[in-house]
Protein backbone atom coordinates (compact mmCIF):
# COMPACT_ATOMS: atom_id res chain seq x y z
CA UNK A 1 0.00 0.00 0.00
CA UNK A 2 1.42 3.34 -1.02
CA UNK A 3 1.48 5.66 1.97
CA UNK A 4 1.11 9.43 1.85
CA UNK A 5 4.82 10.09 1.76
CA UNK A 6 5.27 7.78 -1.23
CA UNK A 7 2.41 9.52 -3.01
CA UNK A 8 4.26 12.81 -2.74
CA UNK A 9 7.07 11.45 -4.94
CA UNK A 10 6.81 11.61 -8.72
CA UNK A 11 5.12 8.43 -9.92
CA UNK A 12 6.12 7.05 -13.30
CA UNK A 13 4.29 4.22 -15.04
CA UNK A 14 6.40 1.44 -16.54
CA UNK A 15 5.40 -1.83 -18.19
CA UNK A 16 8.14 -4.13 -16.94
CA UNK A 17 10.54 -3.12 -14.19
CA UNK A 18 13.62 -5.33 -13.81
CA UNK A 19 15.58 -4.87 -10.61
CA UNK A 20 19.25 -5.57 -11.30
CA UNK A 21 21.28 -5.56 -14.55
CA UNK A 22 23.31 -8.67 -13.76
CA UNK A 23 23.12 -11.80 -15.91
CA UNK A 24 19.63 -12.70 -14.63
CA UNK A 25 18.13 -9.25 -15.15
CA UNK A 26 19.70 -8.76 -18.58
CA UNK A 27 18.55 -12.18 -19.83
CA UNK A 28 15.05 -11.57 -18.45
CA UNK A 29 14.77 -8.16 -20.10
CA UNK A 30 16.05 -9.48 -23.44
CA UNK A 31 13.62 -12.43 -23.36
CA UNK A 32 10.66 -10.17 -22.51
CA UNK A 33 11.62 -7.80 -25.32
CA UNK A 34 11.82 -10.65 -27.79
CA UNK A 35 8.30 -11.62 -26.79
CA UNK A 36 7.03 -8.16 -27.68
CA UNK A 37 7.33 -6.19 -24.44
CA UNK A 38 8.67 -2.73 -25.28
CA UNK A 39 8.20 -0.65 -22.13
CA UNK A 40 11.08 -2.14 -20.13
CA UNK A 41 13.25 -0.43 -17.54
CA UNK A 42 16.18 -2.01 -15.70
CA UNK A 43 17.28 -0.35 -12.46
CA UNK A 44 20.91 -1.07 -11.61
CA UNK A 45 22.50 0.24 -8.44
CA UNK A 46 26.07 0.10 -9.78
CA UNK A 47 27.28 2.26 -12.64
CA UNK A 48 27.88 -0.71 -14.95
CA UNK A 49 25.96 -3.77 -16.14
CA UNK A 50 26.86 -7.42 -15.64
CA UNK A 51 26.52 -7.70 -11.86
CA UNK A 52 29.43 -9.63 -10.40
CA UNK A 53 30.73 -10.81 -13.82
CA UNK A 54 33.07 -7.88 -14.64
CA UNK A 55 35.23 -8.84 -11.66
CA UNK A 56 35.14 -12.58 -12.49
CA UNK A 57 37.95 -12.33 -15.02
CA UNK A 58 38.60 -16.10 -15.12
CA UNK A 59 37.22 -18.24 -17.93
CA UNK A 60 34.69 -21.06 -17.84
CA UNK A 61 31.51 -19.06 -18.44
CA UNK A 62 29.13 -19.66 -21.32
CA UNK A 63 29.96 -23.21 -22.35
CA UNK A 64 26.29 -24.15 -22.31
CA UNK A 65 24.90 -20.84 -23.60
CA UNK A 66 27.42 -19.98 -26.28
CA UNK A 67 29.37 -23.22 -26.76
CA UNK A 68 32.64 -21.50 -25.90
CA UNK A 69 34.59 -20.68 -22.78
CA UNK A 70 34.28 -17.01 -21.99
CA UNK A 71 35.57 -14.90 -19.13
CA UNK A 72 33.08 -13.08 -16.89
CA UNK A 73 33.52 -9.70 -18.60
CA UNK A 74 33.09 -11.34 -22.02
CA UNK A 75 29.93 -13.17 -20.95
CA UNK A 76 28.47 -9.98 -19.47
CA UNK A 77 29.46 -8.12 -22.64
CA UNK A 78 27.39 -10.49 -24.79
CA UNK A 79 24.22 -9.81 -22.81
CA UNK A 80 24.93 -6.10 -22.50
CA UNK A 81 25.17 -5.97 -26.28
CA UNK A 82 21.87 -7.84 -26.68
CA UNK A 83 20.17 -5.35 -24.35
CA UNK A 84 21.78 -2.43 -26.17
CA UNK A 85 20.76 -3.72 -29.63
CA UNK A 86 17.17 -3.85 -28.43
CA UNK A 87 17.33 -0.38 -26.95
CA UNK A 88 16.42 -1.65 -23.48
CA UNK A 89 16.73 1.21 -20.99
CA UNK A 90 19.08 0.75 -18.05
CA UNK A 91 19.23 3.33 -15.28
CA UNK A 92 22.62 3.15 -13.59
CA UNK A 93 23.34 4.22 -10.05
CA UNK A 94 19.66 3.64 -9.34
CA UNK A 95 18.92 1.74 -6.12
CA UNK A 96 15.47 0.36 -5.46
CA UNK A 97 14.95 1.14 -1.78
CA UNK A 98 11.38 -0.05 -1.41
CA UNK A 99 9.00 -2.42 -3.13
CA UNK A 100 5.31 -2.67 -2.33
CA UNK A 101 2.96 -5.56 -2.96
CA UNK A 102 1.17 -3.50 -5.63
CA UNK A 103 4.42 -3.30 -7.62
CA UNK A 104 5.40 0.24 -6.73
CA UNK A 105 9.19 0.58 -6.52
CA UNK A 106 10.83 3.57 -4.84
CA UNK A 107 14.10 4.34 -6.60
CA UNK A 108 16.95 6.53 -5.40
CA UNK A 109 19.63 7.88 -7.70
CA UNK A 110 21.50 11.13 -8.32
CA UNK A 111 18.36 12.27 -10.14
CA UNK A 112 16.54 12.13 -6.84
CA UNK A 113 13.79 9.86 -5.60
CA UNK A 114 10.84 8.63 -7.59
CA UNK A 115 8.34 5.81 -7.69
CA UNK A 116 7.92 3.45 -10.60
CA UNK A 117 4.44 1.97 -10.81
CA UNK A 118 5.09 -1.23 -12.74
CA UNK A 119 2.62 -3.60 -14.39
CA UNK A 120 5.12 -6.42 -13.87
CA UNK A 121 8.34 -6.70 -11.86
CA UNK A 122 11.27 -9.08 -12.22
CA UNK A 123 13.43 -9.48 -9.13
CA UNK A 124 17.06 -10.03 -10.19
CA UNK A 125 19.00 -8.58 -7.28
CA UNK A 126 21.50 -11.43 -6.99
CA UNK A 127 23.16 -12.45 -3.77
CA UNK A 128 25.81 -11.22 -1.37
CA UNK A 129 28.59 -12.87 0.57
CA UNK A 130 28.19 -14.16 4.08
CA UNK A 131 30.34 -11.86 6.23
CA UNK A 132 32.66 -12.61 9.13
CA UNK A 133 30.03 -11.56 11.64
CA UNK A 134 27.96 -14.57 10.64
CA UNK A 135 30.77 -16.97 11.62
CA UNK A 136 31.65 -18.34 15.04
CA UNK A 137 35.26 -17.13 14.86
CA UNK A 138 36.56 -15.38 17.98
CA UNK A 139 39.52 -13.05 18.27
CA UNK A 140 40.41 -9.45 17.58
CA UNK A 141 39.13 -7.19 14.83
CA UNK A 142 42.29 -6.36 12.88
CA UNK A 143 42.57 -5.20 9.26
CA UNK A 144 43.23 -7.95 6.73
CA UNK A 145 39.96 -9.89 6.83
CA UNK A 146 38.10 -9.77 3.53
CA UNK A 147 35.34 -11.69 1.86
CA UNK A 148 36.73 -13.44 -1.21
CA UNK A 149 34.52 -11.39 -3.52
CA UNK A 150 35.72 -8.15 -1.98
CA UNK A 151 39.35 -9.23 -2.50
CA UNK A 152 38.43 -10.20 -6.06
CA UNK A 153 37.11 -6.72 -6.74
CA UNK A 154 40.26 -5.15 -5.28
CA UNK A 155 42.59 -7.29 -7.39
CA UNK A 156 40.67 -7.50 -10.65
CA UNK A 157 39.00 -4.11 -10.86
CA UNK A 158 41.11 -1.79 -8.75
CA UNK A 159 44.55 -3.35 -9.19
CA UNK A 160 45.18 -3.65 -5.44
CA UNK A 161 46.67 -6.67 -3.67
CA UNK A 162 44.90 -7.15 -0.30
CA UNK A 163 47.81 -9.03 1.30
CA UNK A 164 50.89 -11.25 0.88
CA UNK A 165 50.51 -14.23 3.20
CA UNK A 166 47.02 -15.59 2.77
CA UNK A 167 44.75 -18.11 4.49
CA UNK A 168 41.41 -18.82 2.85
CA UNK A 169 38.44 -20.14 4.82
CA UNK A 170 35.92 -21.96 2.65
CA UNK A 171 36.45 -23.94 -0.53
CA UNK A 172 33.55 -22.46 -2.47
CA UNK A 173 34.33 -21.52 -6.04
CA UNK A 174 35.13 -17.88 -5.26
CA UNK A 175 37.62 -18.96 -2.58
CA UNK A 176 39.32 -21.39 -4.96
CA UNK A 177 39.44 -18.86 -7.80
CA UNK A 178 40.96 -16.29 -5.45
CA UNK A 179 43.59 -18.79 -4.24
CA UNK A 180 44.86 -18.99 -7.83
CA UNK A 181 44.45 -15.30 -8.48
CA UNK A 182 46.41 -14.24 -5.39
CA UNK A 183 49.13 -16.78 -6.26
CA UNK A 184 49.47 -15.47 -9.81
CA UNK A 185 49.76 -11.95 -8.41
CA UNK A 186 52.67 -12.99 -6.23
CA UNK A 187 50.98 -13.63 -2.89
CA UNK A 188 51.57 -16.84 -0.93
CA UNK A 189 48.40 -18.83 -0.23
CA UNK A 190 49.33 -20.97 2.78
CA UNK A 191 46.10 -22.89 3.24
CA UNK A 192 42.53 -23.30 2.08
CA UNK A 193 40.38 -24.69 4.90
CA UNK A 194 36.99 -26.33 4.48
CA UNK A 195 34.77 -27.17 7.43
CA UNK A 196 32.98 -29.91 5.46
CA UNK A 197 34.64 -33.21 4.60
CA UNK A 198 34.40 -32.43 0.87
CA UNK A 199 35.30 -29.37 -1.16
CA UNK A 200 32.54 -26.84 -1.73
CA UNK A 201 33.55 -25.76 -5.22
CA UNK A 202 33.57 -27.41 -8.63
CA UNK A 203 36.17 -30.11 -9.26
CA UNK A 204 37.73 -28.23 -12.14
CA UNK A 205 38.52 -25.42 -9.71
CA UNK A 206 40.19 -27.79 -7.25
CA UNK A 207 42.47 -28.96 -10.07
CA UNK A 208 43.12 -25.65 -11.82
CA UNK A 209 43.23 -23.35 -8.82
CA UNK A 210 44.80 -25.45 -6.05
CA UNK A 211 46.54 -28.55 -7.48
CA UNK A 212 48.21 -26.62 -10.31
CA UNK A 213 49.95 -24.38 -7.79
CA UNK A 214 50.47 -26.88 -4.96
CA UNK A 215 48.13 -25.00 -2.61
CA UNK A 216 47.11 -27.28 0.29
CA UNK A 217 43.40 -27.92 0.96
CA UNK A 218 42.54 -28.95 4.52
CA UNK A 219 39.14 -30.63 4.77
CA UNK A 220 37.16 -30.86 8.05
CA UNK A 221 39.20 -27.89 9.22
CA UNK A 222 38.15 -24.40 10.22
CA UNK A 223 39.53 -21.14 11.56
CA UNK A 224 38.81 -20.90 15.28
CA UNK A 225 40.64 -17.69 16.10
CA UNK A 226 42.05 -14.60 14.44
CA UNK A 227 45.08 -12.91 16.03
CA UNK A 228 46.58 -9.46 15.49
CA UNK A 229 46.11 -5.88 16.71
CA UNK A 230 46.18 -3.49 13.78
CA UNK A 231 46.67 -6.15 11.12
CA UNK A 232 46.09 -9.91 11.10
CA UNK A 233 49.28 -11.64 12.28
CA UNK A 234 48.04 -15.22 12.38
CA UNK A 235 44.97 -17.42 12.45
CA UNK A 236 44.42 -20.59 14.44
CA UNK A 237 43.12 -23.61 12.53
CA UNK A 238 41.50 -26.64 14.11
CA UNK A 239 40.09 -29.90 12.82
CA UNK A 240 36.38 -30.43 13.34
CA UNK A 241 34.32 -33.50 14.17
CA UNK A 242 31.37 -34.76 12.14
CA UNK A 243 29.15 -32.15 13.80
CA UNK A 244 31.60 -29.42 12.79
CA UNK A 245 32.76 -28.80 16.35
CA UNK A 246 36.49 -27.99 16.69
CA UNK A 247 38.43 -30.93 18.18
CA UNK A 248 40.50 -29.79 21.20
CA UNK A 249 44.21 -30.43 20.77
CA UNK A 250 44.19 -30.10 16.97
CA UNK A 251 44.75 -26.32 16.99
CA UNK A 252 47.69 -24.89 15.09
CA UNK A 253 48.67 -21.30 14.48
CA UNK A 254 49.38 -20.20 10.91
CA UNK A 255 51.21 -16.85 10.55
CA UNK A 256 49.57 -14.72 7.84
CA UNK A 257 48.55 -11.13 7.13
CA UNK A 258 45.26 -11.81 5.38
CA UNK A 259 42.21 -14.03 5.87
CA UNK A 260 39.82 -14.44 2.95
CA UNK A 261 36.32 -15.73 3.64
CA UNK A 262 34.47 -17.77 1.06
CA UNK A 263 31.76 -19.09 3.31
CA UNK A 264 28.56 -18.92 1.35
CA UNK A 265 26.26 -16.62 -0.53
CA UNK A 266 22.93 -15.25 0.64
CA UNK A 267 20.19 -14.24 -1.83
CA UNK A 268 19.55 -10.54 -1.36
CA UNK A 269 15.82 -10.53 -0.66
CA UNK A 270 15.17 -7.43 1.47
CA UNK A 271 12.85 -6.00 -1.20
CA UNK A 272 11.15 -9.36 -1.67
CA UNK A 273 10.38 -9.60 2.04
CA UNK A 274 9.28 -5.98 2.18
CA UNK A 275 6.75 -6.62 -0.56
CA UNK A 276 5.37 -9.48 1.53
CA UNK A 277 6.39 -12.19 -0.93
CA UNK A 278 6.48 -15.72 0.44
CA UNK A 279 10.06 -16.95 1.02
CA UNK A 280 11.33 -20.55 0.88
CA UNK A 281 13.22 -21.08 4.16
CA UNK A 282 15.80 -23.36 2.52
CA UNK A 283 16.72 -21.33 -0.57
CA UNK A 284 16.18 -17.97 1.21
CA UNK A 285 14.59 -16.87 -2.05
CA UNK A 286 10.98 -16.47 -3.10
CA UNK A 287 8.85 -19.59 -3.40
CA UNK A 288 7.97 -19.67 -7.10
CA UNK A 289 5.95 -21.51 -9.71
CA UNK A 290 7.65 -23.04 -12.72
CA UNK A 291 7.41 -19.72 -14.60
CA UNK A 292 9.27 -18.09 -11.65
CA UNK A 293 6.20 -16.17 -10.54
CA UNK A 294 6.25 -15.38 -6.83
CA UNK A 295 3.29 -15.36 -4.44
CA UNK A 296 2.40 -11.89 -5.80
CA UNK A 297 0.93 -12.08 -9.32
CA UNK A 298 3.04 -10.17 -11.83
CA UNK A 299 6.18 -10.34 -9.70
CA UNK A 300 8.80 -12.82 -10.89
CA UNK A 301 12.25 -13.77 -9.57
CA UNK A 302 15.29 -15.28 -11.26
CA UNK A 303 18.99 -15.91 -10.79
CA UNK A 304 20.87 -15.83 -7.51
CA UNK A 305 18.19 -13.83 -5.73
CA UNK A 306 15.99 -16.89 -6.11
CA UNK A 307 18.57 -19.56 -5.29
CA UNK A 308 22.34 -19.53 -5.52
CA UNK A 309 23.50 -21.04 -8.81
CA UNK A 310 26.94 -22.44 -9.60
CA UNK A 311 26.82 -21.69 -13.34
CA UNK A 312 25.90 -18.35 -14.86
CA UNK A 313 24.55 -20.22 -17.89
CA UNK A 314 21.70 -21.48 -15.71
CA UNK A 315 21.16 -17.98 -14.30
CA UNK A 316 20.61 -16.69 -17.83
CA UNK A 317 18.28 -19.60 -18.58
CA UNK A 318 16.24 -18.79 -15.49
CA UNK A 319 16.21 -15.11 -16.49
CA UNK A 320 14.67 -16.13 -19.79
CA UNK A 321 11.99 -18.18 -18.04
CA UNK A 322 11.06 -15.17 -15.90
CA UNK A 323 11.24 -12.77 -18.85
CA UNK A 324 8.93 -14.94 -20.95
CA UNK A 325 6.53 -15.33 -18.04
CA UNK A 326 6.43 -11.57 -17.47
CA UNK A 327 5.63 -11.11 -21.18
CA UNK A 328 2.80 -13.65 -20.87
CA UNK A 329 1.49 -11.86 -17.82
CA UNK A 330 1.55 -8.44 -19.50
CA UNK A 331 -0.13 -9.79 -22.65
CA UNK A 332 -2.89 -11.26 -20.61
CA UNK A 333 -2.87 -9.07 -17.51
CA UNK A 334 -6.49 -9.69 -16.63
CA UNK A 335 -6.17 -13.45 -16.65
CA UNK A 336 -7.69 -15.09 -13.63
CA UNK A 337 -5.01 -16.22 -11.23
CA UNK A 338 -5.53 -19.82 -10.28
CA UNK A 339 -4.19 -21.58 -7.25
CA UNK A 340 -1.14 -23.77 -7.87
CA UNK A 341 -2.09 -27.29 -8.99
CA UNK A 342 0.84 -28.99 -7.27
CA UNK A 343 3.46 -28.43 -4.62
CA UNK A 344 6.90 -30.03 -4.84
CA UNK A 345 8.38 -31.16 -1.54
CA UNK A 346 12.09 -32.01 -1.17
CA UNK A 347 12.68 -35.19 0.85
CA UNK A 348 15.38 -37.78 1.66
CA UNK A 349 18.56 -36.50 0.08
CA UNK A 350 16.98 -33.61 -1.83
CA UNK A 351 17.61 -30.32 -0.04
CA UNK A 352 15.40 -28.01 -2.07
CA UNK A 353 13.70 -27.63 -5.42
CA UNK A 354 13.00 -24.62 -7.65
CA UNK A 355 10.16 -24.29 -8.52
CA UNK A 356 8.36 -25.21 -5.32
CA UNK A 357 4.90 -24.80 -6.90
CA UNK A 358 3.38 -25.87 -10.21
CA UNK A 359 0.83 -23.63 -11.89
CA UNK A 360 -1.40 -24.13 -14.87
CA UNK A 361 1.20 -23.86 -17.64
CA UNK A 362 0.96 -25.74 -20.91
CA UNK A 363 4.43 -27.12 -21.66
CA UNK A 364 4.48 -30.95 -21.65
CA UNK A 365 7.48 -31.02 -19.29
CA UNK A 366 8.41 -29.04 -16.20
CA UNK A 367 12.12 -28.64 -15.53
CA UNK A 368 12.88 -28.74 -11.82
CA UNK A 369 16.23 -27.56 -10.46
CA UNK A 370 17.33 -29.10 -7.18
CA UNK A 371 20.27 -29.66 -4.88
CA UNK A 372 21.12 -32.80 -2.96
CA UNK A 373 22.18 -32.76 0.69
CA UNK A 374 24.82 -35.52 0.34
CA UNK A 375 27.06 -37.05 -2.30
CA UNK A 376 25.39 -39.91 -4.18
CA UNK A 377 26.71 -42.45 -6.64
CA UNK A 378 24.47 -44.71 -8.76
CA UNK A 379 21.33 -43.57 -6.99
CA UNK A 380 17.73 -43.27 -8.14
CA UNK A 381 15.86 -40.02 -8.19
CA UNK A 382 12.19 -40.57 -7.40
CA UNK A 383 9.20 -38.26 -7.92
CA UNK A 384 5.89 -39.48 -6.53
CA UNK A 385 2.51 -38.30 -5.32
CA UNK A 386 -0.62 -39.90 -3.87
CA UNK A 387 -1.38 -41.41 -7.29
CA UNK A 388 1.94 -43.28 -7.31
CA UNK A 389 5.36 -42.95 -8.87
CA UNK A 390 5.79 -40.21 -11.48
CA UNK A 391 9.43 -40.77 -12.29
CA UNK A 392 12.32 -43.00 -11.25
CA UNK A 393 15.57 -41.98 -12.86
CA UNK A 394 18.99 -43.54 -12.39
CA UNK A 395 21.68 -40.96 -11.68
CA UNK A 396 25.39 -41.72 -11.85
CA UNK A 397 26.65 -38.99 -9.58
CA UNK A 398 25.19 -36.12 -7.58
CA UNK A 399 27.09 -33.84 -5.20
CA UNK A 400 25.79 -30.97 -3.02
CA UNK A 401 28.00 -28.40 -4.74
CA UNK A 402 26.48 -28.96 -8.17
CA UNK A 403 22.90 -28.06 -9.01
CA UNK A 404 20.87 -30.86 -10.57
CA UNK A 405 17.88 -30.75 -12.88
CA UNK A 406 15.12 -33.13 -13.86
CA UNK A 407 12.21 -32.93 -16.30
CA UNK A 408 8.84 -34.04 -14.93
CA UNK A 409 5.73 -34.78 -17.04
CA UNK A 410 3.26 -31.96 -16.40
CA UNK A 411 0.05 -33.98 -16.66
CA UNK A 412 1.07 -36.06 -13.63
CA UNK A 413 1.94 -33.12 -11.40
CA UNK A 414 -0.99 -32.75 -9.02
CA UNK A 415 -1.28 -32.54 -5.26
CA UNK A 416 1.88 -32.94 -3.22
CA UNK A 417 4.78 -34.27 -5.28
CA UNK A 418 7.80 -35.44 -3.33
CA UNK A 419 11.27 -35.56 -4.88
CA UNK A 420 13.74 -37.84 -3.11
CA UNK A 421 16.87 -39.93 -3.63
CA UNK A 422 16.95 -43.71 -3.10
CA UNK A 423 20.23 -45.57 -2.86
CA UNK A 424 20.45 -49.25 -3.77
CA UNK A 425 21.11 -51.37 -0.68
CA UNK B 1 49.39 -43.25 -5.94
CA UNK B 2 48.83 -45.85 -8.61
CA UNK B 3 51.89 -48.11 -9.18
CA UNK B 4 50.84 -48.60 -12.73
CA UNK B 5 51.67 -45.19 -14.15
CA UNK B 6 50.45 -46.10 -17.64
CA UNK B 7 46.86 -45.48 -16.43
CA UNK B 8 46.03 -42.09 -14.95
CA UNK B 9 42.70 -40.98 -13.50
CA UNK B 10 41.78 -37.33 -13.01
CA UNK B 11 38.74 -35.11 -13.39
CA UNK B 12 38.22 -33.33 -16.68
CA UNK B 13 38.41 -29.56 -16.31
CA UNK B 14 37.25 -28.50 -19.77
CA UNK B 15 33.85 -27.52 -18.44
CA UNK B 16 32.17 -27.50 -15.03
CA UNK B 17 30.71 -31.02 -15.51
CA UNK B 18 33.92 -32.55 -14.13
CA UNK B 19 33.80 -35.99 -15.82
CA UNK B 20 36.22 -38.52 -14.27
CA UNK B 21 38.70 -39.41 -17.02
CA UNK B 22 40.81 -42.54 -17.28
CA UNK B 23 43.75 -42.09 -19.63
CA UNK B 24 46.09 -44.78 -20.93
CA UNK B 25 49.38 -42.90 -21.08
CA UNK B 26 51.00 -45.30 -23.62
CA UNK B 27 48.12 -45.78 -26.01
CA UNK B 28 46.78 -42.25 -25.37
CA UNK B 29 43.21 -43.48 -25.14
CA UNK B 30 40.62 -41.77 -22.94
CA UNK B 31 37.49 -43.19 -21.31
CA UNK B 32 34.94 -41.60 -18.99
CA UNK B 33 34.72 -38.41 -21.06
CA UNK B 34 31.27 -37.02 -21.83
CA UNK B 35 32.33 -35.19 -24.99
CA UNK B 36 35.16 -35.08 -27.57
CA UNK B 37 36.70 -32.06 -25.88
CA UNK B 38 37.23 -34.21 -22.80
CA UNK B 39 39.16 -36.78 -24.83
CA UNK B 40 41.44 -34.09 -26.24
CA UNK B 41 41.95 -32.67 -22.75
CA UNK B 42 42.79 -36.10 -21.33
CA UNK B 43 45.52 -36.65 -23.93
CA UNK B 44 46.90 -33.12 -23.57
CA UNK B 45 47.01 -33.44 -19.78
CA UNK B 46 49.33 -36.47 -19.90
CA UNK B 47 51.47 -35.15 -22.78
CA UNK B 48 51.72 -31.34 -22.55
CA UNK B 49 49.26 -29.75 -20.08
CA UNK B 50 48.05 -26.27 -21.02
CA UNK B 51 45.99 -23.57 -19.28
CA UNK B 52 44.31 -20.35 -20.32
CA UNK B 53 45.83 -17.41 -18.46
CA UNK B 54 43.39 -14.77 -17.24
CA UNK B 55 44.75 -11.75 -15.41
CA UNK B 56 44.80 -7.96 -15.51
CA UNK B 57 47.22 -5.39 -16.91
CA UNK B 58 47.83 -1.76 -16.02
CA UNK B 59 46.23 0.92 -18.21
CA UNK B 60 48.25 3.91 -19.36
CA UNK B 61 47.20 7.17 -17.74
CA UNK B 62 44.76 5.49 -15.41
CA UNK B 63 44.89 4.11 -11.86
CA UNK B 64 42.93 0.96 -12.53
CA UNK B 65 43.51 -2.26 -14.43
CA UNK B 66 41.81 -4.03 -17.33
CA UNK B 67 41.08 -7.77 -17.62
CA UNK B 68 42.97 -9.79 -20.23
CA UNK B 69 43.23 -13.43 -21.32
CA UNK B 70 45.22 -15.63 -23.64
CA UNK B 71 42.96 -16.51 -26.57
CA UNK B 72 44.30 -20.09 -26.45
CA UNK B 73 45.67 -22.19 -23.62
CA UNK B 74 49.42 -21.86 -23.12
CA UNK B 75 51.80 -24.46 -21.62
CA UNK B 76 51.14 -24.71 -17.89
CA UNK B 77 54.78 -24.07 -17.00
CA UNK B 78 54.57 -20.66 -18.69
CA UNK B 79 51.87 -19.32 -16.32
CA UNK B 80 54.23 -17.84 -13.72
CA UNK B 81 56.81 -16.50 -16.25
CA UNK B 82 53.89 -14.95 -18.13
CA UNK B 83 52.79 -13.18 -14.94
CA UNK B 84 56.30 -11.70 -14.61
CA UNK B 85 55.89 -10.28 -18.10
CA UNK B 86 52.35 -9.03 -17.49
CA UNK B 87 53.34 -7.26 -14.26
CA UNK B 88 55.51 -4.80 -16.20
CA UNK B 89 53.18 -4.45 -19.15
CA UNK B 90 51.10 -1.29 -19.60
CA UNK B 91 48.20 -1.32 -22.07
CA UNK B 92 47.42 1.72 -24.20
CA UNK B 93 44.57 3.86 -22.89
CA UNK B 94 41.07 3.29 -24.26
CA UNK B 95 41.66 -0.32 -25.31
CA UNK B 96 38.40 -2.09 -26.10
CA UNK B 97 37.34 -5.69 -25.37
CA UNK B 98 38.73 -7.98 -28.07
CA UNK B 99 41.83 -5.85 -28.77
CA UNK B 100 45.02 -7.90 -29.23
CA UNK B 101 47.71 -6.54 -26.90
CA UNK B 102 50.50 -9.05 -27.54
CA UNK B 103 50.72 -11.33 -30.58
CA UNK B 104 52.53 -14.64 -30.14
CA UNK B 105 52.39 -14.23 -26.35
CA UNK B 106 55.45 -15.73 -24.58
CA UNK B 107 56.58 -17.33 -27.85
CA UNK B 108 53.39 -19.41 -28.16
CA UNK B 109 50.76 -19.16 -30.89
CA UNK B 110 48.37 -17.54 -28.39
CA UNK B 111 47.62 -13.82 -28.24
CA UNK B 112 47.04 -11.72 -25.15
CA UNK B 113 43.65 -10.04 -25.65
CA UNK B 114 41.53 -7.57 -23.70
CA UNK B 115 38.32 -8.97 -22.15
CA UNK B 116 37.22 -6.20 -19.79
CA UNK B 117 36.22 -2.59 -20.15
Amino acid sequence: MANEKTNALPEIKVGLLVIGAGPAGLAAAVAAYDRGVRDILICERQDFAGGILPQCIHNGFGLKRFGEELTGPEYAGRYEKMAEERGIRIEYGATVTKLSHDRHATVLSDKGMRVYAADAVILAMGCRERPRGALPVVGTRPAGIYTAGCAQKMVNRMGLLPGREIVILGSGDIGLIMARRMTLEGAHVKAVCEVMDHPGGLRRNIVQCLDDFGIPLYLSTTVVEVEGDERVTSVTLAEVDERRRPIPGTERKVPCDTLLLSVGLIPENELTRQAGIEIDPVTNGAAVRENRETSIPGVFACGNVLHVHDLVDFVSEEGEIAGNAAADYLENAKKIETAPVAKIVAKNGVRYTVPELIGNGNTPKVTVFFRVSDSFRDATLIAENENGQILAKKVRRMVPGEMQRVDLPREKLVGTVTLSVATQG
Amino acid sequence: MNNNETIRRFPCTVCPMGCELTVDVDKLTVTGNGCPRGAAYGVAEVTHPTRTLTTTVALRGCDRVVAVRTDKPIPKELLLPAMDFVRDYVAPENVQPGAVLVKGFMGTDANLVVTGK
